[in-house]
């Protein structure tokens, strides 16, 4: 598997110290990301955390203040038309030619790719075979967001950015969605991918990069995230006067045996939970008190 | 689902991306094919100049004093000047204001599109457009408001040139003002107020003769005097000429004009095209 135009042991991203700052708002403060050919990578964070400023730079459409980008394996900021058809887009908030009917824009935008997917694969791929001949402004707001997307694999790229794709999506039609990043990643295409659905970053995500305040907090793969930031254990149990205590603790066996001493056999109310990966997240981007 | 697209992406490492020309002509018909959908903008910039003429050159068909035509053959090759203009100027600044606000562009640019392509299919828009709407006008104007067309060779060579050039300088100056606006729903009164003014002080609505001097004098600073004054050349008698400022159709200094804004309007493009919005930064 793995990009095939991309040499093997070559990074498909390749970020350090990235820097981006709005006037006084420094948006994304000293970044760093490695992804690998072949790999479907989750980028997540709260809003304003600096993902899509981060997508958006490796795409080519953001100026950065420092750092160094390689984006299969040029600066996106010197992108040439034949990287440009190299890399997929979809970007958040889009809009296409109001006018024009789903086939006619699919069926055009494949004429701007060297090596493009079947244009009526790609309408059936995004579950929009129903609407080829409608106009695209009479489409609801979840189907526009997959023309997008077809729209973005269109030119049968290698590497596939999308900035928060099923924003806006019912659940179903994010189902059908993540089947077809299931699908592409088969296929070897590399997918960066931003959300602030964990769900949706854990259902998909080889690895992730949690960011928050312009920073990664953390890399690695859910589960190791998981393991490596949540190893404490929350145990829950009601005291006689039944006041519901909680207490976080690295032992949880010690607590309960202590409880089970206490209360001289069964333990009312009680409960051991490990974090989830949602409270591991929570607290790598400082949300804890929000829930 | 099928999986059958992995092998078109292997292969050799050099790949041949379409060609500008090619792109540009398919482009042409997208946006020639949008246009006529968007029954708003066929309205506004076709049919109002049709429109206009039929009721300037119905209520005013008096005999213009001592030039040997009426009131009404003065505004068939005004308004032939007026719909290059709108065709050109008026659809491109407000239709690219729109899809630079609603990021059609950006999305463009972050395909493989060359952007030559995008600015040909701008021009075949453009040229058909124009040469649709001038076509009407003249039917209308040879059916209705004793116009002739062109008797001679030289003439249809006039209005050919006239036609290019204007067309071509409008067509830039409508390139750049679409940048002016701050949003797509903005665009309307940037782009039209200007054109409004301009067809008043140019000798569109009103004639020549009757606008103060100074007012020709700034008119003069812009293409669509020029090309007024050009078509009447073409399709006027030479008896009309003591209507201008001059009393003579200047065909020389037309072309030099037009030619110049078409060198002027292309240095604003270059220097002031933008894919993306302001805020997009």
């Amino acid at each position: 598997m793995g990009g095939m135009t991309t040499h093997a042991n070559e990074l498909a991203v390749d970020v350090r110290g990235l820097r981006k700052q709005y006037g006084d708002v420094t948006a994304v403060d000293g970044i760093d990301l490695e992804i690998r050919p072949g790999e479907v990578f989750g980028l997540l964070g709260p809003n304003g955390a600096g993902k899509s400023t981060t997508v958006e730079i490796l795409q080519g459409k953001r100026s950065r203040d420092a750092g160094e980008v390689s984006v299969l394996g040029s600066d996106p900021a010197a992108g040439t038309r034949a990287w440009r058809s190299r890399v997929g887009i979809v970007w958040q908030d889009e809009s296409a030619p109001a006018e024009l009917t789903v086939g006619e824009t699919v069926r055009h935008f494949a004429r701007y790719y060297p090596r493009p997917r079947d244009p009526e694969e790609v309408i059936g791929l995004v579950g929009l075979q129903a609407k080829a001949g409608s106009r695209i402004k009479a489409l609801s707001g979840g189907q526009r967001r997959r023309l997008d997307v077809a729209l973005g694999v269109i030119g049968g790229p290698e590497l596939l950015l999308l900035d928060e794709p099923t924003t806006g999506f019912d659940p179903a039609a994010r189902r059908q969605f993540w089947e077809l990043i299931r699908l592409l990643a088969d296929e070897g295409t590399t997918i960066l991918l931003t959300t602030h659905y964990l769900e949706e970053a854990e259902a998909l995500a080889d690895r992730l990069a949690v960011v928050a305040r312009g920073r990664v907090a953390a890399t690695g793969e859910p589960a190791a995230l998981r393991e490596r930031y949540g190893t404490d254990a929350t145990v829950e149990w009601t005291e006689a006067d039944g006041t519901i205590r909680t207490e976080r603790t690295d032992t949880p066996t010690r607590t309960v045996a202590e409880l089970m001493h206490r209360f001289d056999g069964e333990i009312p109310g009680l409960r051991v939970s490990r974090p989830t990966l949602e409270d591991v997240y929570l607290r790598l981007t400082g949300q804890e008190d929000a829930r | 689902m099928t999986t059958t697209a992995v092998e078109t992406r292997t292969g050799s490492g050099t790949v041949r991306l379409p060609g500008a020309w090619g792109l540009g002509l398919g482009r042409g018909a997208l946006e020639i094919k949008q246009f006529f959908r968007q029954r708003d903008q066929v309205v506004f910039t076709f049919a109002f100049p049709v429109v206009f003429l039929f009721l300037f050159a119905s209520i005013f068909s008096d005999d213009v004093k001592g030039a040997g035509i009426t009131a009404s053959q003065l505004y068939v090759p005004a308004m032939m000047a007026a719909g290059i203009m709108s065709t050109s100027f008026q659809s491109l600044g407000i239709s690219i204001a729109i899809e630079r606000d609603e990021k059609v562009l950006r999305r463009l640019r972050g395909t493989p599109m060359p952007p030559a392509a995008y600015f040909l299919g701008k021009i075949w828009l453009v040229l058909f457009t124009g040469l649709l709407e001038t076509a009407i006008l003249l039917l209308v104007g040879t059916s209705f408001y004793d116009v002739d067309l062109p008797s001679d060779a030289t003439h249809w060579f006039d209005l050919a040139w006239i036609f290019v050039l204007g067309l071509t300088a409008c067509a830039l100056l409508g390139i750049a003002i679409s940048s002016v606006p701050k949003s797509g729903k903005s665009a309307t009164s940037v782009v039209v107020l200007p054109f409004l003014v301009l067809q008043f002080i140019s000798g569109v609505y009103i004639a020549i003769d009757t606008i103060p001097d100074w007012m020709l004098n700034i008119g003069a600073l812009f293409p669509l005097k020029w090309m007024c004054q050009g078509l009447r050349g073409v399709f006027l008698p030479d008896s009309a000429r003591i209507l201008e400022q001059t009393g003579s159709w200047e065909l020389g200094k037309v072309a030099l004009v037009l030619g110049a804004w078409c060198v002027g309007g292309l240095a604003l493009c270059l220097l002031t095209f933008r894919w993306k919005n302001r805020r997009d930064g």
